[in-house]
Formats: structure tokens, sequence, C-alpha cells
């Protein structure tokens, strides 16, 4: 927790990245360059604390097995976009959002309370049953690719999510 | 229970106005400024920034006014009104 802030130019640098991978997928990030870059800077200082660039507006005890749906981007993501126009911190936004057709505001939280979260990494994955597939089927948490190969890829050639945030499909 | 360490606001008396948030987080951020701009009495603490023995502590205490656990949580006279996330009105009403 002593690592040095993030400076100016590493915030830059990542919300270029961001904004990048973004648009390259058909997401928008947050007009409000001065809220953005904030949020932006809250990802850094997560990714020093925790090893990983967890919500910057959700809680982390630092275990990514128990974080993994609230790398950003959350698995919630595109849900609130659909729903709310905008991800539950307001980094990611929607057309409508940009156009300025509408304005972003404070949304509910979609992610689970921490009790009912804990059943779920103990309970098993509600996946279809196993069929005779030459190879399995993952799918993306965060954006829902699909891929039929022995283990997920890497990362997620669509989103960039990280392997481990792919569950068992079919 | 030992106190966890409260920043304290001095300012107009409006009740015991306590805010649980994230030093990450923008609407935090945002909520933080508009009790400054009112101007009334409140705590306030980051909880990402306590040390880890007083994290499951603090979170327990968010999450009795706000099962949700999120931030941030806006918590007036011991829970009397309790009101999560940034918004703008309803903190207003409750405390201008
Ligand atoms: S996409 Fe999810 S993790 Fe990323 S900033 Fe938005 S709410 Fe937070």
């Amino acid at each position: 927790m002593s690592a040095a802030a993030p400076l100016t130019e590493e915030i830059q640098a990542r919300y270029e990245k961001i904004k990048r991978e973004a648009e390259e997928g058909g997401y928008h990030l947050n007009p409000d360059q001065a809220f953005t870059m904030n949020l932006v800077r809250g990802l850094l200082v997560n990714e020093q604390r925790y090893g990983y660039p967890s919500c910057p507006c959700r809680i982390s005890f630092g275990k990514r097995e128990e974080d993994l749906d609230i790398i950003c981007p959350c698995d919630y993501r595109d849900p609130d976009l659909d729903e709310f126009n905008a991800c539950y911190c307001a980094l990611y936004v929607s057309d409508a959002i940009l156009k300025k057709e509408l304005s972003v505001g404070s949304i509910p939280e979609r992610r689970p309370p921490r009790s009912e979260r804990k059943a779920v990494l103990a309970g098993s994955s509600g996946r279809l049953t196993d069929m005779a597939l030459p190879f399995p089927v993952w799918r993306c948490r965060v954006c829902g690719y699909l891929c039929a190969r022995d283990t997920p890829p890497l990362v997620c050639p669509v989103c960039k999510a990280t392997k481990d945030r792919f569950e068992r499909f079919i | 229970m030992n106190q966890m360490k409260m920043e304290h606001v001095p300012g107009k008396a409006r009740g015991k106005i306590t805010l649980y948030a994230l030093s990450t987080c923008g609407w935090c951020a945002k909520t933080k400024e508009l009790l400054r701009e009112l101007g009334v009495d409140h705590f306030y603490v980051f909880v990402d920034l306590l040390p880890p023995e007083e994290l499951e502590e603090a979170i327990r205490e968010v999450e009795k006014f706000n099962p949700a656990g999120s931030f941030p949580t806006l918590v007036i006279n011991e829970g009397t009104r309790v009101i999560i996330g940034f918004r703008e009105q309803e903190i207003r009403e409750a405390l201008g």
C-alpha cells in the first residue's frame, strides 16, 4: 500500500490504451475527461496494490480469485451499459451518453453481496450438460466471446480479459 | 470494537453524518465534494486506505446500513437515513 502514486504520464498512457481498446470493441469512455482520468488513476492504484486492476468503485481484499468478476472491465459492465447507459463507475458509457442525449448518474450495484458471492464460489457454475464434443466451449465472462479449444486463450481476442475470466460454457 | 479512524470535517450541525467512501471511486469523490459544498459537519473514511486488520470490521459496518456493501454509503444519524450512491438531489434535500 506504500507504492508510489501513479504519475500523470502513466495515467495518460493507460487512459489512451483503455480508450483505444474500448473504441475498437465498440465501447466508449466517459467524455468527462477529469472524472475518467481519476478512475484510470484508481485502476492504476489498485493494480499497484493488488496486482490487478480491480474496479475503483468497489472494495477489494486483494484476493484475485474473489475479485475475478470486478477486474476492469468487470462482468457487470455490459448489463449495466444496457440497462443504465453506464458501468457502475461510469468509466464506460453508452452511445446515448456520448451523444449527450442522456446524462450519466450513479447507478445501483449489480454485483451480488459478499454472502451470495461466497456461495457462488463454493457452488458449481450452471453450465449445460456435457455433450460429446470434440472440444470444450469456453465463454468470456466479460464480453461473451465463445471458443472451442482445450483451454481458454491467454487473453480474450475481443475484450482482452485474461484467461481466468473464462468459464466452461459447454 | 476499536474505533476506526474517521476524518472530521467541521461545519453546520445537521445531525451525525458519516460517509463511507473509497479513495479511488468517482462517485465517492463527488459525494465528498457535495458535503463540503453544503458545509455540513461530517465524518468520512476511505475504507480502502484502512489497515488490512480494520477492513473487515469497516465493511461489516457498511453492510449493516447497506447490505450490498457498496460505496459511497452515507449514513445519517446512525442509520435513520441511509443514502447509497451519489444521489445529489436526495443528499441536498436531506442535508441542505
Ligand atoms: S467496467 Fe466495471 S470495473 Fe471497470 S470501471 Fe466500470 S464498473 Fe468498474
